[in-house]
């Protein structure tokens, strides 16, 4: 199997390939919690004018019903104004879709952005509905009956790694 | 005996009472509820969690906030909410609370908010509602009201940040609050290390230091160097016989006055459940000084009830 790639390389390479595509009307938004620490990285790369908007799309999922309420729901922070601006939703890991489709939904509660475009550090398949990235970090294949996680060590240091799903 | 509020898994079912529910899941309401309170600050002030779910708010004693606030949460998670005013319908003809929740649970109910005058009525329902129905006690008799000391919890716990090292007064008429009781409860199981109940000998109820609080009868030993002040309302239709010489006397040594207030700690909070009975409990100087957080508390009461219901509908 082989190894896989270096999570703040990917962060890096993902900040570059944006610095050419942030307008005056970019902001960013986050997915807690793997997300979140993505954005943070490349919020601080793209000196963006905005805040960085955090969002945990626990109360939109589709799963409630059957999985019920996630274990710690963050609280979800836009502090800017969502009408009109050029959003970059960033997420660790994409792969069936359903909390990209959970994250617009609240996006849309806060108001009607001009443009949505998923980042993402990593992708796999699986996808369940019709989601893809505008910016991925690497396409990373993932053994059956295993997850791909990003983790955040006690030195700040990002790494992806994969767990028994 | 199984805990009636939890099922197999240890998740919340239904919400009767703080006595006996476990630290962690008071301390997860909380926390849910402060992500909800994201919520309630933006201009569209819903989500699509219980879509499709009916509540029904079953009030057989009187309530406006209570039952407004419960209200207001359903319809936040998107849940259709029917109100019925049961005093003037099918209890006045004769039917039985376990006929008339059989009847709305006919009418595909999910949860049933249920406020009454007698102590465990919401005990009675949880045991007879469908596994997947729910079950709010929104205050029982002189039992409990556990969304109320909930949100109590809440309130302090944004203004103190932390339990430990608090000193909390709950001042009044303790036997007949059931407010005062769920909220002991709360503070205990989240250890509080000093709680204080400060009342007439006549409205403190006489088991009152087996629930681990220290009794005072006077107001200035009993507030010095509190962190937090709860007052509670003085419960005229609760009271029978002569148990008070008067409202104004009760004022005189009980009332809230800015100048009792000075005996807590500078940055002490003042709570009040509400309705408030201004001249009786509490001085309007202090009802609406810096120090009060009562308006603060109905509006976590929201997103504390939005917690609680998202919750037990969808296991926590």
């Amino acid at each position: 199997m082989a190894a896989l790639p270096d999570a703040d390389k990917l962060c890096e390479k993902l900040a570059r390939e944006l610095k050419a595509v942030v307008k005056p009307s970019t902001a960013m938004v986050g997915i807690h919690t793997g997300g979140a620490w993505v954005a943070e990285r490349l919020h601080a790369a793209l000196a963006l004018m905005f805040p960085l908007g955090l969002l945990d799309p626990a109360f939109y999922r589709d799963d409630y019903a059957k999985q019920g309420l996630a274990k710690d729901p963050k609280r979800s922070k836009i502090p800017f104004e969502v009408e009109g601006k050029d959003l970059l939703l960033v997420d660790d890991v994409l792969h069936t879709g359903r909390t990209v489709r959970a994250a617009m939904n609240e996006l849309f509660d806060y108001g009607r952005p001009a443009t949505i475009a998923l980042v993402v550090l990593a992708e796999r398949d699986g996808r369940q509905l019709p989601v893809c990235a505008q910016h991925c970090g690497a396409k990373v294949d993932v053994p059956a009956g295993m997850r791909l996680r990003l983790k955040r060590g006690a030195d700040g240091r990002l790494s992806l790694e994969l767990e028994r799903a | 005996m199984p805990n009636p509020q939890l099922n197999a898994d240890g998740e919340l079912q239904h919400l009767l009472s703080i006595e006996g529910l476990p630290r962690d899941i008071i301390v997860k309401i909380l926390d849910t509820a402060e992500s909800f309170a994201g919520v309630t600050e933006r201009d569209i002030k819903k989500v699509p969690l219980l879509r499709g779910k009916s509540v029904f708010n079953l009030f057989f004693e009187g309530s406006t906030r209570t039952r407004t606030t419960f209200e207001i949460a359903a319809k936040r998670l998107s849940a259709d909410v029917i109100n019925l005013n049961v005093a003037a319908s099918s209890t006045s003809k004769g039917e039985s609370l376990l006929d008339t929740v059989a009847n709305l649970s006919a009418m595909q109910a999910d949860i049933f908010v249920v406020r009454h005058g007698s102590s465990g009525a919401p005990y009675l329902v949880a045991r007879h509602v469908k596994p997947h129905e729910h079950v709010i006690n929104a205050g029982d008799g002189r039992h409990a009201h556990p969304t109320q000391g909930l949100l109590d919890l809440f309130t302090i716990r944004h203004y103190k940040k932390e339990f430990g090292g608090l000193s909390v007064a709950i001042v009044g008429d303790v036997l007949h609050s059931r407010v005062a009781r769920s909220l002991i409860h709360g503070l205990t199981t989240l250890g509080v290390p000093e709680v204080r109940v400060i009342g007439p000998q006549t409205l403190i109820p006489a088991g009152a230091a087996a629930l681990g609080v220290r009794v005072f009868h006077s107001m200035r030993e009993g507030l010095k160097g509190a962190d937090v002040v709860v007052m509670l309302r003085l419960q005229n239709e609760r009271m029978s016989g002569a148990l008070l010489p008067s409202a104004q006397e009760f004022n005189k040594h009980y009332g809230l006055s800015a100048e009792k207030l000075a005996l807590a700690k500078p940055d002490a909070i003042v709570m009040h459940p509400g309705p408030m009975n201004r001249g009786v409990e509490i001085d309007s100087s202090v009802a609406d000084g810096p120090h009060s957080v009562i308006l603060p508390q109905v509006t976590f009461g929201i997103s504390v009830r939005m917690a609680v219901m998202s919750m037990i509908v969808g296991g926590g």
